[in-house]
């Protein structure tokens, strides 16, 4: 087994530190951003101007939410669970920035070299589900046990069909490591892997919104049923943790799905990571326009059509994957 | 075949979600509809159903065409309209008859007395708001349209005397103001009379100002 010397380790070290405040800096940064876009798109889709008050066209407005939301008292429910209900909300955000440890956003500009990295990524997304099972439960609330158990029936459900739309792509370039993955796609857009695999593109994008709980499969918040669903219970920042960690997981999902599907960071005449962003806030502002055109899916709806479509549609998929793969 | 006739029916069907993302694009670039308050301000204000007011008569504006009969009040389910009649003007003194009357001599006793003349203006008129359901009974029952919703969107306050309205130093205000207006239109010199016809910014003003306050003040702004 091979020791590493001092000297090597400080390096990784530095590294991966450094990386990791980056990453919380851009997690934190993106967070107030895509906050304050969500709702300008809301706004402008049902003709109303959106946040405007808070500086030049309310850009500064989720600041001052987030300074009133910091401000705020920590409220245990009685008869909760306080230590998985104060855990929950960081179980949801701590896995984000493992999320983002292997994205590679350029040419040898990544945090983590790893050849498993989309195991990693798919292993910690799951950890998601147990924040929102134990803050559900912990809060002795019947709407956060409600939205608890929808979020557990949802996300179990829908992995499935993420993996084997993922599983395509893995099938074609041999590869778990999302370097690798890139450098096998080109720089324009009839290189990338979406036109061989568009059945898994738009598969994989459903899954993600239903994984990271976005409408139309918003189940396990359901406003107008659950009230807030499994963060009902939760004010000021444990509120704003599971916002964070939602809009965190959204912006990993469209980092993911640039990187299998559209060539990654690769792009013509810009450098790298602004492909990648651009590619990223293109897919999220999808996820946005289908959040404020479809109406939330009613809970057998989500099951049958996951079980009944998704799972099937993939399975043929990946057959046919592995048959082409083998012939060629 | 049913089988494959379903699958294929709900494939189509999912051509309703593009048609549902076109119908959001095209709402998205579409002009907003919402007035930005502070800055704007409504402007189809002639069904908003406000508070009552009083409305003048056609030749006096600043008395109001109120008969005191009392139906609005009595038929408010909330009970906030309280009136009370005018008192009528003392009685002008018995004329004196001359020592030497000419004429038939009456005996003082079969003389018609002298006739009060009847004062049907209301003395007052006053609504309190707070309790006010916005029914609109009374001013489906004026006898005479003496009364009508006014258009104050805006209307907010601190405390709730500020939701008791005196209304007919209300339809004083608004008839000098009015009066102002219409008599000097266009002279800068009476522009603050001018904002005050603006419903927002004369709410502001709505306070105890009595018609000789406004001309007052308006030939205060002929001089200026």
């Amino acid at each position: 087994m091979h020791i590493p010397m001092l000297g090597e380790v400080s390096i990784e070290l530095i590294r991966l530190v450094l990386g990791l405040v980056l990453l919380a800096a851009f997690v934190g940064g993106n967070g107030v951003v895509l906050v304050w876009l969500e709702r300008k798109v809301a706004g402008h889709i049902q003709r109303r101007p959106g946040p405007f008050e808070v500086g030049p066209h309310g850009l500064l407005q989720t600041l001052a939410d987030a300074a009133k939301m910091v401000g705020k008292q920590l409220v245990t429910p009685a008869g909760a669970d306080k230590l998985l209900f104060w855990l929950a909300p960081l179980l949801a955000f701590l896995p984000v920035f493992v999320l983002f440890l292997p994205i590679s956003w350029g040419e040898g500009i990544f945090v983590l070299e790893t050849n498993l990295g989309l195991v990693l990524i798919l292993a910690f997304a799951g950890i998601n589900v147990v924040a929102v099972m134990v803050g559900g439960w912990a809060s002795n609330n019947k709407y956060g046990v409600l939205g608890a158990a929808r979020a557990v029936a949802q996300s179990v459900a829908y992995e499935i069909p993420l993996l084997l739309s993922v599983l395509a792509i893995s099938f074609m370039t041999g590869s778990l490591d999302l370097n690798r993955i890139v450098e096998l796609q080109g720089n324009w857009p009839w290189q990338w892997n979406v036109l061989v695999q568009p059945v898994a593109f738009v598969i994989y994008f459903i899954c993600g919104l239903a994984e990271t709980n976005r409408a139309p499969f918003d189940l396990p918040e359901g406003e107008s049923e659950l009230t807030a669903g499994f963060h009902t219970e939760y004010s000021g920042m444990g509120f704003g943790l599971f916002m964070l960690a939602e809009y965190a997981n959204m912006l990993v999902v469209c980092g993911v799905a640039s990187i299998l599907f559209l060539g990654g960071w690769k792009g013509p005449f810009l450098p790298g990571p602004w492909w990648l962003l651009a590619k990223m806030y293109a897919l999220m502002a999808l996820i946005m326009w289908c959040r404020w055109t479809f109406p939330r899916v009613r809970f057998d709806q989500l099951l049958n059509f996951n079980w009944k479509w998704l799972i099937p549609i993939t399975l043929a998929n990946l057959f046919l994957t592995a048959v082409l793969v083998k012939v060629f | 075949m049913s089988v494959v006739y379903d699958i294929a029916k709900k494939v189509a069907s999912m051509w309703s979600l593009i048609v549902g993302l076109r119908v959001t694009t095209k709402n998205f670039f579409q002009p907003q509809v919402t007035v930005h308050y502070p800055r704007q301000s409504v402007d189809n204000l002639s069904t908003f159903r406000g508070h009552i007011e009083l409305v003048g008569q056609p030749k006096d504006p600043a008395t109001p065409r109120c008969i005191t009969c009392m139906l609005c009040a009595t038929v408010c389910p909330s009970q906030c309209i309280s009136i009370t009649k005018a008192k009528a003007p003392p009685p002008e003194p018995a004329k004196k008859l001359p020592d030497h009357a000419e004429g038939p001599l009456v005996p003082p006793e079969k003389a018609e007395p002298p006739k009060a003349k009847v004062i049907k203006t209301p003395g007052s008129f006053e609504l309190n708001f707070n309790t006010c359901s916005l029914c609109g009974m009374c001013v489906q029952n004026c006898p005479v349209s003496s009364l009508r919703f006014s258009t104050d969107v805006y209307a907010a306050g601190f405390s709730r005397q500020e939701f008791e309205y005196d209304l007919m130093a209300r339809l004083r205000l608004q008839a000098a103001v009015l009066g102002v207006a219409a008599s000097q239109v266009n002279s800068p010199a009476c522009e603050d009379t001018l904002e005050r016809v603006d419903p927002e910014k004369y709410r502001l003003a709505k306070g105890p100002l009595t018609q000789a306050d406004a001309v007052t003040k308006g030939k205060r702004g002929q001089a200026a």
